[in-house]
């Protein structure tokens, strides 16, 4: 028979005991705090372990008498063996479970916020405790490995108290979900926005924060009289001007591609690609050698009709024509779908009660793409308040918010205060946007898809509407040609505008190889390192973005639970946050103990992740809500737990989400810039922020063919995903039945 | 392989309530529900949409947690044991079947989790796919069987793991009117010689009296009434009942007096014997099927005078309508070459023991 019998009357808890085990693997193996190199290198092993203070576990750093504060973590590791031979329906079992989980785990975080590299980190402990001849560095391996161990602790104990149906694996998950936001999305923007209060001499107060907050630099309105406006001001009309100009561009693209008889469709949505593919300064460059004073507009203008070079393409009017280039598309993306989506009974219903087709287009169809536009509106101006390369290539005196906060942390002026400020002004403008947008949409229902067969068609655009966009997208097709046709050009010119020889020249020098006689390979290009680097930090975090955004939109989708929304909300935040702000917050808040990981490769694929998640949620719930939830049902039924039946069940269903998030995470690691050029290193240097660095001293050539070759990998890269998406399709389709059993 | 199940258990309701949303204000989906069913019967819970009857049956499955009250299977307190942990199975009304999975995986799937070896799962499942006539289409995908078809792997599925107690979601609503009656009677059979314990939901209630041992109504949130499915249709406990349940002419009566087990039933002078069923001297409310009213010629002693109204003829009956001083009438007549048209004067009696009393 049916041999849960003994799971059923609960004495036996193997997930509990491979906690426990955890916990104490971390608490007597592992080094506590965090070492030199990887962990998984067991270097560390030959450093004097397990006595020396630096690699020592924690129970060796207690019992030698130095840090006693961390000996009572095996306390709350001890008495969860209590719980073990109680049944789970006993409420001593989830009693224990829980005081031991949430004490060992507020423990754990306590003393590392309290004991930092200077001893006590704050004065009222120095003055209550006397002070402390110790001190402690970042938390490694151990403190990892018993912080998970406390609380999977804690949400089993959670879990036999009944909540969520007294699942522990749904538990567990929301318990982790919930931990990993808080600790890389909340407490780094809580952290910054504290440090917006410091003064120089590390006390608090407000009146710092006005100063900096009503700086002339961030809301003089200087330039209405001829002068400088501010930052704040730059980029809110700026950010604006984005939004509205690529909305009514995407929208004209989208009207083209659905409703007209347009040939060359499939071209046009290859289009689409183009922004996830490439680096976000590269279209700034692209106007540099068009426009700017040796670029070949200009000459050729200069020549024919005699008017003087100018630098007026750097300033307000490049960053705009730059950033509509690079962000129309995005909208595109985003209004394709729902002028799809726009249910064609609804305009046939219209057209049948007599109203023509640029009254059908104008009272029925347009109303309907409301939150699609919304939508594109948002995003172009969330991608322009954050965009860096841009305005950095192209700014010249136009200060914006992204680039004045770059500076204020890495100029010399080296202002953390400030640049907490102006990232916290950054924040509330996008956090404001998105509220807007939620109001404008309002609570109408703009339901399209009525679950019903359609098989209705679209109806054409009318003719006074089809040749304006026609032209609109006739323009900007000719121009977006002619942009990537200078920057794949302009990698092989010698130096623009100067000596207009072809060359490999910046293609060596990037990725040149040498073969010794043995055969053995040497990367002597100068790209190698932060090329490799990249690789594997977008290949590290892409597969762990799209099961973080996965797993959070199955416990959205699938799941309910108390405060489910504030759940929701937080998983998306980041998305609302702006990547320049993401990057000052994780600096601020990762070099100093407890979680000390600036610098390392870590720091770059946790700001991935957090990045890049809210696209994982997105992909995952759409396609989890087209699955009925009679499945997952059957399947509990049929005996599976949640775990299993998320993973027999569910996962093979949504192959395509998964390879949809893989490669937006991972393409998007690679190309990002704004988060990331904070957190590089000298050891863990990125491509596009290399390749910035190379902009900044004037070394186009080589930034471009740099430029040019990762945009080549990613189309490699995607077509490759690609590849798989469908043969995973063809693969269900003809399904074979496994022979195995 | 499928022997007789010597594990079908009871199951109980002890004042189960499920409220959706806060406790005290929110909707009461059931409300109080006592029932117990006993091992080796099916039951079905019968009721108009929304009236609870599925939320009971996710409470059984363990879907759904019960805020208050108590759930037993056999002598087993599994109120808070989530649907994993317990030995009962379901069919859901779209089967479910896993599409990237073929028949065979279907049916193996929930035995992989109940610590089988491998040689007697795939025993197991093939016996399953036997018992339900589906030999030799292990290796099909869902999307490859008819609707028919994919109802029996799911039947197949759930019967495999020899549950406690095996539930039914409106098993038969997807499939045509024909099919229905065919799958229905093999689901009974299946039942039967298996000795299961078998909770069934649905809203049709010809499919209720055809496979049931016992029939739960439901409605608003309470049980309506709970008895045999003859209990039901001749001796309906209200107004709901008996209109629900069939179809019903529910007449205002005056009850004249009441003399031990027999109470005077007076309508517009035409006089009834009846149980008088709790209803005490006074107005109350009768119920007569269409299929129990008598139609003789006009005038006959101890009779309703009526004029038929209308006649629809049906193919094996005719549908008349008849307009009396108690109310009008709708009734049957087998005796399809009657010459009864519309304007017809008749007169109207109730066969013995036909018409019934309703409570409150």
């Amino acid at each position: 028979m049916r041999a849960i019998a003994e799971t059923k009357s609960g004495s036996a808890h193997p997930t509990l005991i491979l906690w426990l085990i955890i916990g104490w693997a971390g608490f007597f193996v592992f080094p506590w705090y965090g070492v030199e190199d990887s962990v998984f290198t067991f270097g560390w092993l030959f450093e004097g372990y397990p006595l020396d203070d630096d690699v020592a576990p924690v129970f060796f750093q207690g019992i030698s008498g130095q840090k006693g504060w961390l000996l009572p973590h095996l306390i709350f590791l001890i008495g969860p063996i209590f719980a073990l031979n109680r049944p789970r329906s006993d409420p001593l079992h989830a009693k224990i479970l829980i005081i031991c989980g949430a004490l060992g785990f507020g423990w754990l975080i306590a003393q590392g916020f309290s004991i930092g590299i200077r001893g006590w980190n704050f004065g009222w402990q120095e003055s209550l405790f006397g002070p402390l001849g110790d001190r402690q560095f970042g938390m490694g391996t151990g403190a990892m490995l018993v912080a998970s161990a406390f609380l999977f602790i804690l949400t089993q104990g959670i879990a036999a108290r009944g909540a969520v149906n007294g699942d522990i694996f749904v538990v567990g998950a929301i318990g982790f979900v919930i931990t990993i936001v808080a600790i890389f999305v909340f407490y780094p923007i809580f952290n910054m926005l504290t440090s917006a209060f410091v003064t120089q001499d590390n006390s608090y107060s407000i009146s710092v924060f006005f100063e900096k907050f009503t700086d002339r630099r961030l809301w003089g309105l200087g330039c209405l009289q001829g002068g400088r406006c501010g930052a704040a001001w730059n980029s809110l009309v700026l950010a604006i001007l984005v939004g509205m100009i690529t909305t009514v561009l995407g929208l004209a693209f989208a009207l083209v591609v659905t409703r007209t008889g347009f040939r060359f469709k499939r071209g046009l949505r290859a289009l689409t690609v183009l922004p996830i593919i490439t680096p976000p300064f590269v279209i700034g460059l692209a106007i540099i050698l068009l426009f700017g004073l040796s670029g070949n507009v200009t000459r050729f203008v200069a020549d024919t009709i005699g008017i003087a070079p100018t630098r007026w393409v750097y300033g307000m009017p490049g960053v705009l024509i730059a950033q509509v280039l690079a962000f129309t598309p995005i909208a595109f993306l985003v209004l394709i779908g729902v002028v799809e989506g726009v249910s064609p009974s609804m305009e046939e219903a219209a057209q049948t009660l007599r109203a023509n087709r640029w009254e059908t287009f104008r009272t029925v169809s347009l109303p309907l793409m409301r939150p699609g536009l919304a939508n594109a509106f948002l995003l172009g101006f969330i991608e322009s308040m954050a965009d860096f390369g841009n305005p950095l290539v192209l700014g010249g005196n136009f200060d914006v918010l992204s680039t004045e906060i770059f500076f204020a942390i890495v100029g010399a002026q080296y202002d953390q205060g400030r640049a907490a400020v102006l990232a916290l002004v950054l924040l509330a403008f996008t956090l404001g946007a998105f509220w807007a947008q939620r109001f404008w949409l309002g609570k109408k229902s703009y339901t399209t898809m009525t679950g019903k067969g359609d098989s209705g068609v679209h109806p054409l655009l009318p003719k006074g509407l089809a040749i304006p966009v026609y032209l609109v997208v006739g323009i900007w097709t000719i121009f977006t040609i002619t942009i990537y046709t200078m920057i794949i050009y302009g990698s092989f010119v010698e130096l623009w505008g100067v000596k207009n020889t072809l060359t490999f020249k910046h293609y060596i020098t990037a990725f040149s190889i040498d073969f010794t006689q043995e055969g053995v390979r040497k990367y002597t290009g100068s790209a190698w390192d932060s090329f490799w680097t990249t690789l594997q930090i977008a290949a590290i975090s892409a597969p762990l973005t799209a099961a973080v955004g996965l797993v959070t939109a199955y416990l959205l989708t699938r799941q309910n639970f108390a405060g489910k929304n504030s759940f929701e909300f937080g998983t998306m935040l980041s998305f609302a946050i702006p990547g320049t702000v993401i990057g000052v917050s994780y600096i601020l808040a990762f070099n100093v103990p407890p979680l000390e990981i600036t610098g390392t490769g870590v720091i770059l694929v946790v700001s991935f992740i957090f990045r890049n998640m809210p696209v994982g949620v997105r992909a995952g719930i759409a396609s989890m809500s087209q699955l009925d939830k009679s499945l997952d049902e059957s399947s509990l039924t049929l005996g599976a737990n949640s775990w299993q039946t998320f993973l027999n069940v569910i996962l093979p269903l949504l192959k395509p989400a998964i390879l949809a998030a893989l490669v937006y995470s991972f393409v998007r690691a690679m190309t990002a810039i704004s988060a990331v050029i904070f957190l590089v290193s000298a050891e863990y240097n990125m491509a596009t922020s290399y390749i910035i660095g190379r902009v900044e001293n004037n070394d186009y050539g080589l930034a471009i063919a740099y430029s040019t070759s990762l945009i080549i990998v990613m189309l490699a890269a995607v077509g490759l995903l690609q590849l798989l998406v469908g043969r995973t399709n063809i693969g269900r389709r003809h399904s074979q039945p496994s022979s195995k059993n | 392989m499928l022997n007789k199940n010597s594990k079908a258990a009871s199951v109980s309701f002890h004042n189960v309530s499920k409220v959706y949303g806060n406790p005290t204000t929110g909707v009461r989906a059931v409300d109080d529900v006592s029932i117990n069913i006993e091992a080796g019967t099916l039951v079905t819970l019968l009721g108009p949409s929304g009236c609870g009857k599925t939320t009971t049956l996710r409470m059984i499955a363990g879907l759904e947690m019960p805020t208050s009250g108590k759930v037993m299977i056999g002598d087993m307190d599994v109120t808070n044991l989530p649907a994993t942990d317990r030995d009962v199975s379901m069919v859901f009304q779209s089967y479910a079947l896993f599409p990237h999975m073929s028949v065979l995986e279907n049916v193996s799937y929930g035995l992989k989790f109940s610590g089988f070896k491998k040689s007697e799962i795939q025993d197991r499942a093939l016996a399953g796919l036997n018992l339900v006539g589906l030999d030799g289409y292990g290796d099909r995908l869902p999307s490859e069987l008819s609707g028919g078809q994919q109802q029996r792997v799911a039947v197949a599925r759930a019967l495999v793991l020899e549950p406690q107690v095996l539930l039914f979601d409106e098993p038969l609503s997807n499939l045509d009117a024909k099919l229905r009656r065919r799958v229905r009677e093999e689901i009974r059979e299946i039942q039967q010689n298996l000795g299961l314990t078998v909770v069934y939901v649905t809203h049709d209630q010809e499919e209720a009296l055809a496979v049931s041992d016992r029939i739960i109504v439901m409605n608003n949130a309470v049980i309506a009434q709970d008895g045999t499915p003859r209990d039901l249709y001749d001796a309906p406990a209200n107004r709901f009942v008996a209109d629900f349940i069939g179809e019903a002419n529910i007449l205002d009566c005056q009850i004249v007096s009441i003399e031990g087990n027999q109470a005077l039933v007076e309508l517009d002078g035409y006089n009834v014997r009846l149980p008088p069923r709790d209803n005490q001297v006074g107005p109350a409310l009768l119920g007569v099927r269409p299929n129990r009213i008598v139609i003789g010629k006009p005038g006959a002693a101890n009779s309703l005078a009526g004029e038929v109204v209308r006649v629809t003829y049906v193919g094996n009956h005719l549908e008349l309508t008849i307009k009396t001083n108690a109310g009008e009438l709708f009734a049957t007549s087998d005796d399809v070459d009657a010459p009864l048209e519309s304007g017809t004067k008749v007169s109207v009696t109730f066969a013995k023991n036909a018409p019934v009393l309703l409570k409150n």
